[in-house]
């Protein structure tokens, strides 16, 4: 079994069963529903920014999926909570990066910090959709959120 | 890993089977590969691939086109394939189509109906045309490529898309047929063998009322023609489909099956070279079936391909195949019920099943389950295995699908069942 521990290690089935932002959140700014077709997966990912509209206040989500995908899910709502809205941007950009490595290269361990744990999952071409269901959700509430603010 | 020959072929089989599947002695991630999806596609034997090549080698020429020694070789080549194919499942020869594959052929009848419905196919084609108030008749657990097509037959003619409702474990009864179909019933299609859960349907008796009630018959046979004796003509069905990757044959090639008369009346849905007696700038007159179905260039070396697939399960004789496939089935629903907690899709233990098993281990997603297989040399499906309807009716996502077929050994099933006995402890979803 030592061939999975690069892609399940303990922090991803950690994050697999606390799933961190787990519930719906009450009055959302922007809120998105994301579905992998071809295993079904679905997420739909809500957020709420501070008075000053940047930077995310609180973030929740419901879904179904993999352990990857909740696990992703979770670790991305530890991460961006209480984030400025910019620094979210570079950290999905970081994150999509990360994924489409391959597991070449070394992630920016200072700017995903846990979700560095993911890197390993990018050389499972098949599980990269997994991974990244939460963030693609992400990224569109933010576009949207603060596109109504402009 | 020891291959136990005995065990490989039920004893009826060749004991040297394995040596003839050049994909089966590879290594996936570390240990000798169990191939446990041949309900999604099967192996090729060297027969098959080498009998394509040699196709290509010396016989390769345009069919039905021109005049030359060459096509007369290439054409006898191709229509030779069809009649083997016609043999092996109890048609006549000018009753198997070429399709792309078995979704293509399901289509082609669900177009044609939508053509005759538009008055396109002249009084002949009248028994195919729907009018608001017809039914269609499916079941709950079809897969998507014996689904959508008729849910868009009836969007187009404003014919009502009925289903034969599924129990708990996803089968039906000809109880659940009998009070679904009825005289405004004009068609009725179902899965010979379901992929998800592998049960076999009443095919002949559900034939039977859907003709009382002057129903067509549509067949969906992709997991029944590879792996059991068929005979559509004593099956009593008027159309079915089955695809060449799940039969030891390649891609690109699949098989409509119709009754004659029905055949040369179906409106040919595509339409263009090689399918026409007479065409003038206004209009086109179609041959006879097969030949107004296969319109364009035709899979010719994939044709000759399964040609020879089916001479190679001729070889093994299908009641032997059906013989050895039972036991793995008996086998594979064995291992699965003696682990605690999983749950299995399905006809229970001691029911008749095909050689497949879907399964649920609760608290642990299917796409995890088939990664810790897979990284065992394990090789399953996982998803909803193109059946979503079927899989929110047992409440459920997706599930984990073993299947086996004639080179599968029960080697190769009990080492699934070990290893799926691990999968709850290894995500700590309990017990
Ligand atoms: C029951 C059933 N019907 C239809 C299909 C579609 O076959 P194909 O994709 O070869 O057209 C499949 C296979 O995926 C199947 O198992």
């Amino acid at each position: 079994m030592s061939d999975l521990s690069g892609l399940y290690q303990e922090l991803i089935l950690d994050h697999s069963r606390r799933r961190v932002g787990d519930g719906e959140l009450a009055d959302p700014h922007a809120s998105h529903h994301e579905l992998n077709p071809t295993c079904g997966d679905e997420i739909t990912l809500a957020i709420r920014l501070d008075e000053s509209g940047s930077t995310i206040e609180r973030i929740g989500w419901t879904g179904d999926g993999c352990s990857i995908s909740m696990a992703s899910a979770s670790a991305l709502t530890e991460l961006a909570t209480g984030a400025e809205v910019e620094q979210v941007r570079r950290l999905v950009d970081a994150f999509r990066t990360m994924m489409r490595s391959k597991g070449a290269g070394e992630a920016d361990e200072e700017l995903l910090g846990d979700a560095v744990a993911f890197h390993g999952v990018s050389k499972y071409v098949m599980r990269v959709k997994c991974a990244m269901l939460a963030w693609v959700a992400l990224e569109a509430c933010v576009a949207s959120a603060t596109a109504r603010d402009a | 890993m020891t291959l136990d020959p005995t065990a490989t072929l039920g004893g009826r089989l060749p004991a040297t089977l394995r040596d003839q599947f050049p994909y089966l002695a590879q290594e996936l991630n570390g240990h000798p590969l169990a191939y446990l999806d041949s309900a999604a596609t099967a192996q090729r034997p060297t027969a098959v691939l080498d009998a394509e090549r040699a196709y290509l080698e010396r016989s390769n020429a345009a069919v039905h086109r021109g005049a030359s020694t060459l096509v007369g070789t290439s054409t006898g080549a191709f229509e030779e394939a069809r009649a083997t194919v016609a043999a092996f499942v109890g048609a006549g020869d000018r009753e198997i189509v070429w399709t792309e594959n078995a979704t293509d052929a399901i289509n082609l009848v669900a177009l044609g109906m939508a053509d005759a419905s538009a008055g396109l196919g002249g009084s002949e084609a009248d028994v195919f045309a729907l009018r608001p108030g017809d039914e269609i008749v499916v079941t709950e657990a079809e897969h998507h490529a014996n689904l959508i097509p008729w849910q868009r037959l009836a969007a187009k003619t404003g014919a009502t898309l009925r289903w034969i409702p599924v129990g708990d474990d996803g089968t039906w009864g000809i109880d659940d047929a009998a009070s679904v179909i009825g005289d405004r019933t004009r068609v009725v299609a179902f899965a010979h063998v379901s992929n998800v859960t592998g049960f076999a349907a009443p095919v002949a008796d559900v034939a039977e009322i859907a003709h009382r009630h002057g129903a067509l018959v549509v067949l969906d046979a992709c997991q029944s023609v590879p792996h059991r004796p068929i005979d559509f003509g004593a099956l009593g069905v008027d159309f079915a489909a089955f695809s060449a990757h799940k039969m030891l044959g390649p891609t690109g090639i699949g098989v409509l099956y119709g009754r004659e008369q029905l055949l040369d009346a179906l409106p040919p849905a595509r339409t263009g070279g090689s399918t026409i007696t007479t065409v003038t700038m206004e209009r086109a007159e179609f041959l006879p079936s097969p030949h107004r179905f296969e319109a364009g260039t035709q899979p010719v070396s994939q044709a000759v391909a399964l040609g020879e697939a089916v001479r190679f399960l001729d070889g093994l004789g299908m009641g032997g195949v059906h013989a050895h496939e039972a036991e793995l089935a008996e086998l594979l629903v064995d291992e699965v019920a003696r682990i605690p907690g999983i749950r299995l899709v399905g006809p229970p233990p001691g029911a008749p099943r095909a050689a497949l098993a879907s399964v649920d281990v609760p608290g642990v997603h299917a796409h995890d389950v088939g990664q810790f297989l897979d990284a065992q040399g394990i090789a399953v499906r996982v998803g909803h295995h193109c059946a979503q309807p079927l899989h929110r009716r047992l409440g459920l996502r997706a599930t984990t699908r073993a299947s086996a077929y004639v080179y599968t050994t029960a080697d190769e099933i009990r080492r699934y069942g070990a290893a799926l006995a691990e999968v709850r402890g290894f995500f700590g979803a309990g017990a």
